[in-house]
């Protein structure tokens, strides 16, 4: 029976959760099932509400309990924090679960928790939530599920026959760093998890080929994270890191987290002001580039160019060190090269290529089609632009890039991003708590 | 030379039109509905006697042109309800015949065709909040429960996706708008009406059943979710104008997590 207690708790396992950015119930379509509850609905998945800080809430992010043996500076649920502990029982949990789903609150479950006793002892416990919510409640909904590092191979496989998703946390490209701010991990940890997942997936693959009702596991694949500005890894590190992740063939999604400052005390963290915000969406906007747009890695970042440029996104800082590529034209240039355009997205790169079938493609139309012309009228050229025309063409190759590129820069953007550089430290005196 | 039709705000009153104007030979059609104000200097308007067998061969005719895709265009968008959509979707299917090329539907460059793919868009966006946002509370006799009042007519494409997911608990989902609902009674789902909207045991301006019928420990659950919800939220991450526009004001009303707290 859940009474005023359960809220409470539930309050303190959400706070503890929420600096975990994964929130999709993407990857997989499962229709409704007689007898159960739930289906999931594939695509880009369903936000059911959006909370102050504008993220989206698809899943009921909770942990199981934010007891946790583990150190790790950066995570607000170390064991040597002061904060309000408590724990979630399972018959609970599974209440708030399928009530908030009936009342189309949520998608499904996003469950985590803080490692208690070891790493099995934890992991049994996620698991047997999960069985439970599948052959007890029979939900058919989303769930993703939180691999616990160095949990036995036995229990990932039982997780992995109910969650739709599973996720493990890198937190960190470079192991260093790892190293520096959780002792008691390393990417030996993290990376043992993500093999076992993937390989119970390649092996169910065959399973299924052979028997067509073979149960699936973790069928929407997996996700992780890292986090951004605790450490001095360049953006070049990460996305570098989050390429040779997507190489491999059940990685779907890799998350960035601006870092919160929530253990300020700790001499081995930076003390932002406020979280990167910017640089954070950068990076979610390279991530785009790679999984899109067919950028490579080292298009994006490279050795001169080892960060992001705060001001202008990554799409267009590359067509500002590429002016050779362009002008494209839009009449005549393949799908991938208008791809490039920078104001031009996947949407309006479709209609274009739809439509030039019919007939010539001018400027007035893309402004209809929803291209930003105030951009990619630098970088291509349409029937009326071309020098048949008396009208002179001003674009990339003419302006030259370093004078184009204070056109295309917003003050708004500029102080936002001269805000976020200045990482100054934070004294305890002019911030009174 | 301009001539006027009218028609009943039918879609097949609508596709009756596009026959009349090839039976006719006039190609130059300004379409309006019935009672509206006619333009200064026009001919006597022609009135378009809605026929389902002349429309179901304007369709037939369209399947052979567009692909599946286009013609769920055709049928989405008129879900809309926009006015400005009839002209447009008019124009857009009379081009089709006169062309006479396959998939006009992915010429973008054409006005028409982008005014209806538009409004299709905007129907499925809102379809698609629809899903997001609904809210159910549970009643006393096992019933789900939930007050909308989309800007489109969505219901009817939304119908599928709740009776595959909730397949096993009876539910309600009333359009306070256009005054009718789907009710889903554990097997099939029946459009219903009510004679009597006072009578009924919800306020159609907020959504909230009466209490006398909502179940026990409904307003428990409640009282979660818009714990959770404050709880979920990182203080040093605001951002109103997201919220907002992932969440527009006028989907809060019905909304347990936002709506002004009883």
């Amino acid at each position: 029976m859940l009474t005023e207690k359960t809220m409470e708790r539930l309050r303190i396992l959400a706070e503890s959760a929420k600096y975990d950015v994964s929130c999709s119930s993407s990857g997989t379509v499962r229709k409704g099932k007689q007898g159960m509850v739930g289906n999931t609905v594939g695509g880009v998945g369903i936000c059911h509400s959006f909370a102050d800080d504008g993220r989206c809430i698809s899943l009921l992010k909770v942990m199981l309990t934010n007891y946790c043996m583990y150190d790790c500076a950066y995570c607000i649920n170390r064991r040597s924090n002061d904060i309000p502990r408590a724990t979630l029982s399972v018959s609970e949990l599974e209440e708030i679960t399928m009530e908030f789903y009936r009342r189309n609150y949520i998608e499904g479950l996003f469950l985590s928790s803080g490692v208690v006793r070891n790493p099995d002892y934890t992991m049994e416990r996620l698991t047997a939530i999960v069985r439970d919510l599948r052959t007890v409640h029979h939900f058919n909904g989303y769930i993703h599920l939180k691999a616990i590092p160095g949990s036995s191979r036995e229990l990932m496989a039982e997780a992995g026959r109910w969650a739709d998703r599973m996720s493990v946390n890198i937190e960190t490209p470079r192991e260093s760093s790892l190293k520096l701010l959780a002792p008691e991990k390393d990417h030996q940890s993290v990376f043992q998890p993500m093999k076992l997942i993937q390989q119970g997936v390649l092996e169910n693959k065959e399973d299924r080929k052979k028997f067509r009702h073979a149960p699936r596991f973790v069928p929407a694949g997996q996700s992780t994270q890292m986090i951004v500005g605790a450490t001095k890894e360049t953006d070049q590190d990460i996305l570098t890191m989050s390429s040779s992740l997507y190489g491999q063939p059940t990685m779907r999604r890799v998350y960035y987290s601006g870092y919160v400052s929530v253990n300020t005390y700790d001499p081995r963290l930076p003390v932002l002001k406020q979280p990167p915000l910017v640089r954070e969406n950068r990076l979610y906007q390279a991530d785009w580039l790679m999984r899109f747009y067919h950028f490579k890695v080292d298009e994006i970042v490279d050795d001169r160019h080892a960060n992001l440029d705060l001001d202008v996104d990554p799409k267009l800082s590359w067509a500002l060190r590429h002016p050779e590529f362009f002008p494209v034209d839009i009449n005549q240039a393949a799908y991938e090269h208008i791809l490039r355009v920078p104001g031009i997205g996947v949407k309006s790169a479709m209609l274009i290529v739809n439509s030039r079938r019919f007939g010539r493609v001018t400027s007035y139309h893309l402004k209809k089609m929803g291209v930003v012309m105030k951009k990619a009228q630098y970088f291509i050229t349409c029937g009326e632009l071309t020098s048949n025309f008396s009208q002179p063409i001003v674009g990339i190759n003419e302006l030259r890039p370093e004078r184009l590129r204070p056109l295309l820069i917003s003050k708004a953007q500029q102080k936002r991003a001269a805000a976020e550089q200045q990482l100054t430290l934070d004294f305890q005196d002019d911030n009174p708590t | 030379m301009m001539q006027v039709y009218t028609f009943d705000n039918t879609l097949d009153g609508l596709l009756t039109a596009v026959f009349d104007s090839f039976f006719l030979k006039q190609p130059d059609v300004t379409l309006l509905t019935e009672g509206e104000q006619l333009p200064l200097f026009a001919d006597e308007p022609h009135r378009v006697v809605t026929d389902g067998e002349k429309a179901g061969r304007v369709w037939k005719g369209l399947e052979n042109y567009l692909s599946q895709d286009g013609l769920r265009m055709i049928t989405l968008s008129w879900l809309s309800e926009e006015h400005a959509l009839n002209q447009p979707l008019f124009n857009f299917v009379c081009k089709v015949f006169r062309l006479k090329v396959k998939n006009l539907e992915r010429n973008a460059a054409d006005s028409d065709v982008l005014e209806v793919r538009n409004t299709c868009r905007r129907v499925l966006h809102e379809q698609l909040r629809m899903k997001q946002f609904i809210r159910f509370q549970k009643a006393k006799d096992g019933t789900y429960l939930a007050v909308v009042s989309p800007d489109h007519n969505v219901l009817p494409i939304i119908t599928n996706h709740f009776q595959d997911r909730f397949n096993d608990q009876p539910w309600l989902i009333y359009d306070a708008r256009r005054h009718y609902g789907y009710y889903y009674d554990g097997k099939t789902v029946i459009h219903v009406t009510f004679e009597d909207e006072a009578a009924l045991p919800f306020d159609l301006s907020n959504g909230k059943m009466n209490a006398d019928i909502l179940s026990d420990n409904d307003q428990l659950f409640q009282n979660l979710w818009r714990t959770y919800f404050k709880a979920i939220c990182i203080k040093e991450r605001m951002n109103p104008k997201k919220q907002l526009s992932d969440m527009p004001r006028r989907y809060r009303k019905y909304m347990t997590e936002v709506s002004a707290a009883d």
